[in-house]
């Protein structure tokens, strides 16, 4: 295998990583904050739908990233309503979420089918970015940057600032949050909502950068998989850029396999082997770690109220 | 200003009030936003929640739809009373369907009474079969069977697309992807005359009466009631969380399956790529309309298959795009979540404290 192939495959390992690396980080802080909103592949979906709307009408993918993310904030709000002010069971109202951004996505989608758009391009110039080699580094757009940095800003905000730590607080011990005088219910709506965003521009990765072409049901199941990938990280930032890396080397693989005509195995269980690949993972993590859900945030998924 | 107070009780009223107040609301908001978005709102409604309704010859369409909904959202609702989350029921139902088109190939060149509850029994063990997978995964390591079953769907569906793409592939089919079509023997018989109605649709309303005696007038339903409400409590008692998890995952992995194989010996007639619709999930929406209740099922059953009915007509009426019944199932879910508040607040003003 020459260098420039190989640099090739990591290319496009760090771009199938990155949508699921964006909206897992999301995940991980409104989950630190005691929430679990299972609707993160529906807020991709109204993210990616957004995106692209925005990005076909307006010409400018960078105007469409910003739609995107506010789509995933509005459809988070939905979620944080129901859940966090009228209390309603945390797993229906994510489910009811996903459902929604499947309909609205094609809904709104249906007049964009089949039309194109300019992908999002590489930040730096093009010497830097086309060059054979040094494009491992240079060659990305600005979500693959601005997610890694987000691992880094997140990791630190979680376990060095105040803010961090009373985030963390609420979500391990709402009533205690509470009787200090922290607004749960507050920092709580904040982190759904930096979800929002985050699984928004992910899902704007896929509508923006991996297919600059609309599609129903664009993102097939990758919210899914980063719901699960929240898990594998045991909740620490760190493991999460791991897993997402992992899990993209799992499609590259599926990728590459179809790309060189792989005959012996079907395109079907090629297709299976993200999902499969998760339960593996999922299954492994509680072998290896006899006391189950130990890791959670302890108030994960319960409601809260002050009365 | 306005604020929450906690009912002492649950509200009697209320349990069955929020429903129709989230169809209500549904309703509204349907007509505002579809009107927004520049189609004929009202009509839009109309078509949707009221046409199905009032013209008789549409009953036999609901009675179609309704019943593998019923069906699945029966086996959910009693895992979701325990507090067990199978959200993968899509993946059951497909992989019953397939198992009992596997006994339907098998049994291709046969006659006799017994090929279609052959097939209904694969159907049910294929569904079973499908929910064992995360019931173990959860009992034994702790594995969140929220997520190990929604991804077995996309692996369901895969198997499917495989088998009707490759091996089970109908030779004279023109090289569609797509099995072959039943026989008469392995096609469920219709119980009405000159319509659509056929044999699931009686027994979806058998099984809710069922579910309905097992869950009310049963320890074993009384078991389940308390795993979910109080797990502790449970432990007490003598009732065992992981035999409750494995009986309500399996119960509904077989509905789930056994409302797969209606659909492929039923409507279908075969099983083509077209074949997962979505009514597992649409189940979950259904389960909760119906307020985890077996009887209430029924009427959430006949209300969500009214609007897939609906969306149709509201296709050819006003030119609502058929995702639009999507968003009605999603925003009449959000609804009814809304509303339950209702069943354990009240809204007060909030006095002054001087």
């Amino acid at each position: 295998m020459t260098s420039a192939m190989l640099v090739s495959i990591l290319m496009t390992l760090i771009a199938a990583s990155t949508p699921l690396l964006l909206a897992a980080l999301g995940e991980l802080v409104a989950e630190k904050a005691g929430v679990l909103n299972l609707g993160v592949e529906g807020m991709m979906l109204c993210g990616a739908v957004a995106g692209f709307a925005v990005a076909f009408s307006t010409g400018s993918t960078g105007i469409g990233l910003v739609a995107a993310a506010f789509a995933g904030v509005a459809a988070s709000m939905i979620f944080a309503v129901l859940a966090l002010s009228l209390m309603a069971n945390q797993v229906a109202t994510g489910l009811a979420l996903t459902i929604f951004g499947i309909g609205a996505s094609s809904l709104i989608g249906a007049g964009f089918v089949g039309r194109t758009i300019t992908r999002l391009q590489p930040v730096f110039p093009a010497a830097l970015s086309e060059h054979p080699i040094l494009r491992l580094v240079f060659g990305h757009d600005i979500l693959v940057y601005l997610s890694l940095a987000l691992v880094a800003g997140v990791g630190w905000f979680l376990r060095r600032t105040r803010p961090g730590l009373i985030l963390r607080a609420v979500g391990e011990n709402d009533a205690s949050a509470h009787a200090i005088g922290y607004p749960v219910i507050a920092i709580r709506y904040a982190a759904v909502a930096f979800g929002g965003a985050l699984a928004g521009l992910g899902g704007a990765y896929f509508s923006l950068a991996l297919t600059p072409m609309w599609a129903d049901r664009l993102t097939a199941g990758r919210g899914w998989i980063a719901l699960a990938l929240v898990v594998f990280s045991a909740w620490k930032p760190g493991r999460l850029l791991l897993g997402a890396y992992l899990f993209g080397a799992v499609m590259t693989l599926e990728l590459q396999a179809k790309a060189a005509g792989v005959t012996w195995l079907a395109p079907e269980v090629l297709a299976m082997a993200p999902y499969l690949a998760t339960i593996a993972v999922l299954t492994m993590m509680s072998l290896g770690r006899k006391t189950g859900r130990l890791d959670a945030p302890a108030c994960l998924g319960k409601p809260f109220s002050a009365s | 200003m306005l604020e929450w107070r906690r009912r002492r009780e649950p509200s009697a009223l209320m349990l069955l009030a929020s429903p129709l107040i989230a169809i209500g609301l549904t309703i509204l908001i349907g007509m505002i936003v579809f009107t927004a978005m520049g189609y004929d709102g009202f009509h839009a409604v109309e078509s949707i929640f009221l046409t199905p309704f009032l013209e008789p010859q549409r009953w036999g369409d609901i009675g179609v739809k309704g019943a593998p909904l019923v069906m699945i959202a029966l086996g959910l609702a009693i895992g979701f009373r325990a507090n067990v989350w199978n959200i993968g029921a899509e993946g059951q139902y497909v992989m019953g369907a397939i198992a009992g088109t596997g006994v339907a190939l098998l049994t291709y060149d046969m006659t006799g009474w017994w090929i279609l509850p052959a097939m209904m029994l694969a159907g049910i063990l294929g569904g079973m079969a499908w929910a064992a997978i995360p019931a173990f995964l959860r009992v034994k390591l702790q594995v969140s069977e929220i997520l190990t079953s929604l991804m077995l769907t996309y692996v369901a569906v895969q198997f499917l697309y495989f088998l009707v793409r490759g091996p089970w592939k109908d030779p004279g089919g023109f090289n569609f992807p797509q099995t072959r079509m039943f026989t008469a023997d392995q096609t469920l018989p219709t119980v009405l005359e000159g319509t659509l109605v056929h044999l699931g649709i009686p027994a979806a309303l058998a099984l809710a009466v069922i579910a309905w005696l097992l869950m009310e007038k049963t320890t074993a339903g009384y078991a389940i009631k308390v795993v979910g409400l109080a797990p502790a409590a449970a432990r007490h008692g003598g009732f065992s969380a992981a035999r409750t998890t494995w009986a309500t995952m399996l119960a509904s992995g077989a509905l789930a399956g056994l409302a797969g194989l209606f659909e492929a010996a039923g409507p279908f007639g075969q099983l083509t790529p077209q074949f997962p619709v979505g009514y597992g999930f649409t189940a979950i929406i259904v389960a909760f309309l119906g307020r985890l209740n077996p009887l209430g099922i029924v009427f959430g059953g006949i209300v969500l298959a009214g609007t897939y009915v609906g969306g149709e007509i509201a296709q050819s009426t006003v030119r609502l795009p058929q995702a639009a019944t999507g968003l009605f199932q999603a925003t009449l879910l959000f609804m009814l979540l809304a509303t339950d508040v209702l069943v354990r607040w009240r809204i007060g003003w909030k006095r002054r404290v001087v």
